[in-house]
């Protein structure tokens, strides 16, 4: 998990980026490592991938484009965007917030915080789906009062969005608050004694110095909720065309041995998927760059 | 001397703590405590019943045996690829490097369909399996697969930095010391890299355990065979029992949340070390 | 335009846990002039700055700026310049908008237009010989440049008082003296309270109007360099300060000109 990338100092960090190769091993024993490493890799996750769109294609491009046009999929695609931006834009506010008073500020109970923070890390989805129906279920605990109010919340839109809040609830804090930590608060301080008020130091201070992490955190969140399965699952309801995200519609498609179309489908999502994953290396070097000049700036005489 | 009361220097405390442990409570305590209160309505005896009958037991034996398989072979692939990519230059380095996050970022649901065709008895790979009597879709085996799939980045990206930030004047001593190359890395690296290595491998079992999407097609969902502890929470959903369901549920979490807490001791007591205190 | 005002320390007592920085601390500091805090590391010196700036505050004690009692008032609102040691510029601006930002964030506060508030950049950085380097990133300047640009960014906004966290330790010896001679200058030159802790005596002997030493959160001997060469007050302040080191005061000074200051380029 690359947000374990930054549980380290800068130093670490700087060390894994210009390291330096230490022995040249035997070449034979270099080869046969860097192959059987290279061979697990590419059968394990390429092979899929490539799967993926040679499904997605293997009855031609006109059932694809008929796959991913159909109603039913553009309103799994539109709700698994609508409720992908507002989960990743309320765990961002929460991300800066928790991040800023934990890496600026010293109190008690900081660490049962981080560790309360992480706690969706450690609950299967199918689980975080669950706590939502025991709560808005018809039995659960508002149950009742929803029902009388006819908001529906459970097999409806919003569920989605409260499961998908908390599957991805601790991705940008966890990655800013190391960053932020390793990059101290001594500018906050200057802008402190300049009389900048609490906002302007955000914006003006913090903001920029963060900004590649806060893109890869989001970019992290984004990917992993649009992908998310488990939890909407059991809160959706599954109807098609209405609650339906682009995930739950390619388990349909495929339930319907509509093969071809389910990995049309899926094969859009591979394609968000992988671009994520070249706009997180581009982050990851821009951070990179930018912890390594805050250390040399800092040491430089 | 009349005490003053220490004031922080940076604004914002408030605001910000204030709104996160809201946030927090609200999205994430609140559910949770929703799912224990639930099982204290529900009676011991009624928990202890679900707990125990043959079904339940199987799934759990079954996400959570396949899960420690799965994060075993995730751990020494792991430290393999973790070593070839942090040692290595090789061409089409970079490629693999970024193969590594795929199954990071890769939506469970498209993992879980393409891994099952695949490995069909008519599959891409299922085709060469079949004629030697390897049966992977609808077993346990394939269920190992798919979170060998879903695991593989824990432990490369836990190990990955350690390795990397090793002093190689360990390794060099070690060499001039008259050490091979086999004993160094087993003596001086291994200890190195172990903690992380554990971290990986817990991370890993523990998101292997509760996964559902990668799996659910894969495994073909026989009762007492492959069928998996999430799916049988949402079986038991689907039939109203939601006593069952919650009962399950909170076993999980149990067994989840004593990982979760392991790694966050060990990964504490390690990094305090470099940790600076806050203002 | 600046206002000159002393500042006075009554007691000022100051726990880290069971490490204490300053214990029980009375300091009379004097309109304008330029004050030394020496002493070894843990001395309790960069405390007591900062509590004067307000970003520690003290267990107990009273910190006041001519009349006003700053108890209450945050470093926000004391409008004291600090220079800190590692000078803290802001990354992500260049010299400009650095030395601006005090300007900046008090715009409307102030009343100041960008123009206005830009020529008065402008004249400060020539001031502190900087002319021409406004479009500059920190990151492209040398050590003792950017301590020259965090210094000007602390007189922007005319504080009443000037603190100074070690600011020439992060430079090599030459920048060092060439520095801090210029700094005297610069300082007689501003009229400001000014206040910078060090942990060279040498330093301190050859600028300072007077020198605080301190060990252990305690203060040793307060006198001008010359008293406290000749006549040390314990033994402490006589082995810290040595002999056989340079005769105490103030370098061969020309008053009607500050001279220019070497560029030594000092790369990483």
């Amino acid at each position: 998990m690359s947000q374990v990338l930054f549980a380290e100092t800068p130093t670490k960090l700087l060390t894994q980026e210009f390291g330096r190769v230490v022995h040249r091993d035997p070449l034979w024993a270099r080869i046969l490592l860097i192959g059987t490493a290279s061979l697990f890799v590419v059968l394990l996750v390429l092979v899929p991938v490539a799967f993926v769109f040679v499904e997605a294609l293997s009855k031609g491009f006109s059932v694809f484009w008929q796959a991913i046009n159909h109603p039913d999929a553009v309103a799994a695609f539109k709700l698994t965007a609508l409720t992908s931006t507002i989960a990743v834009a309320l765990n961002l506010l929460f991300g800066l917030a928790a991040a800023w008073a934990i890496t600026k500020f010293s109190f008690r109970g900081k660490s049962f915080l981080v560790t309360l923070i992480d706690l969706p890390f450690s609950v299967s989805p199918v689980i975080s789906g669950l706590v939502f129906v025991l709560l808005f279920g018809a039995q659960g605990w508002f149950g009742v009062w929803l029902q009388q109010h006819d908001i529906k919340i459970i097999f409806a839109w919003p569920s989605i969005l409260l499961a998908t809040i908390f599957v991805t609830f601790p991705f940008i804090a966890r990655e800013l608050m190391p960053v932020m930590e390793a990059l101290g608060h001594e500018e906050e301080e200057a802008a402190v004694t300049l009389g900048a008020s609490g906002w302007q130091i955000f914006w003006r201070v913090t903001l920029p110095n963060i900004r590649w992490a806060l893109f890869y955190a989001v970019i992290l969140c984004s990917a992993r909720a649009i992908g998310e399965f488990g939890a909407v699952s059991v809160v959706s309801g599954h109807i098609r065309g209405e609650t339906n995200t682009a995930p739950l519609h390619v388990e349909l498609l495929y339930n319907e041995y509509a093969t071809a179309a389910a990995f049309s489908i899926a094969a859009i999502l591979a394609l968000f998927a992988l671009a994520s994953l070249v706009l997180k290396a581009m982050a990851e070097r821009w951070i990179t760059t930018d912890l390594y000049s805050d250390f040399i700036f800092r040491s430089k005489t | 001397m009349t005490q003053i009361k220490p004031k922080r220097v940076l604004p914002g405390f408030r605001l910000t703590l204030g709104f996160a442990l809201t946030y927090l409570t609200v999205m994430i305590l609140i559910p949770l405590l929703g799912l224990f209160a639930k099982t204290f309505t529900m009676g011991w005896h009624a928990f202890y019943l679900t707990a125990t009958s043959a079904r339940v037991l199987a799934s759990l034996r079954l996400s959570f045996g396949t899960a420690v398989i799965a994060a075993a072979v995730n751990a020494a692939f792991g430290v393999l690829i973790a070593w070839v990519l942090v040692r290595y230059k090789f061409p089409g380095k970079r490629i693999i490097d970024a193969l590594v996050d795929i199954p990071f970022a890769l939506p469970t649901a498209v993992a879980g369909i393409a891994l099952t065709q695949m490995y069909a008895p008519h599959g891409w790979i299922g085709k060469w399996l079949a004629p030697l009597g390897i049966k992977v879709a609808f077993t346990p085996l394939g269920i190992i697969i798919a979170l060998v799939f879903t695991g593989l980045p824990f432990v490369v990206r836990t190990v990955q930095p350690v390795l990397a930030s090793v002093d190689p004047e360990l390794e060099e001593a070690a060499a001039t010391l008259g050490s091979n190359r086999w004993r160094t890395f087993w003596r001086i690296l291994v200890p190195e890299i172990l903690p992380a290595l554990l971290t990986g491998f817990a991370l890993a079992f523990a998101r292997g355990a509760g996964e559902y999407g990668s799996v659910v097609f894969i495994s073909g969902n026989l009762p007492f065979r492959t069928e998996i502890a999430p799916l049988l929470i949402i079986t038991k959903l689907d039939q109203y029992d939601y006593t069952g369901a919650t009962a399950l549920a909170v076993i999980m979490l149990a067994i989840s949340f004593s990982i979760l807490l392991f790694i966050n001791f060990y990964q504490h007591g390690r990094a305090a070390a470099f940790r600076h205190a806050g203002s | 335009m600046l206002t000159v005002i002393p500042i006075h320390l009554g007691n000022i007592h100051k726990k880290f846990g069971t490490f204490v920085a300053s214990e029980n601390v009375s300091l009379d500091i004097r309109a304008g002039e330029l004050l030394a805090l020496l002493g070894p590391s843990g001395s309790g010196k960069t405390t007591l700055l900062r509590v004067i700036a307000g970003l520690e505050t003290q267990d107990s004690g009273s910190v006041f700026f001519g009349e006003e009692d700053m108890t209450n008032i945050g470093p926000k609102n004391r409008q004291v310049g600090f220079v800190f040691q590692h000078y803290a510029l802001f990354k992500h601006m260049n010299v400009l908008q650095n030395v601006a930002f005090g300007l900046q964030v008090r715009k409307k506060k102030l009343g100041l237009s960008n123009t206005q508030i830009r020529e008065r950049v402008l004249e400060l950085l020539d001031l502190v010989q900087l002319g021409g380097l406004e479009k500059r990133l920190p990151s492209q300047l040398s050590g003792g440049q950017r301590q020259r640009v965090a210094l000007a960014r602390a007189l922007a906004v005319e504080p009443k008082v000037l603190l100074l966290d070690e600011p020439f330790g992060a430079l090599d010896a030459k920048v060092r003296r060439e520095l801090r001679r210029w700094l005297r200058l610069f300082h007689q030159q501003m009229a400001i309270t000014t206040v910078f802790v060090t942990h060279d005596q040498d330093e301190a002997m050859e600028i300072a109007d007077r020198i605080v030493i301190m060990n252990h959160g305690r203060i040793e001997q307060i006198g001008t360099p010359e008293e406290i060469y000749k006549h040390p007050a314990s033994d402490f302040v006589a082995e810290f300060i040595g002999n056989g080191g340079p005769v105490p005061g103030p370098a061969p000074v020309y008053l009607d000109a500050i001279p220019k200051i070497k560029e030594y380029e000092v790369e990483a």
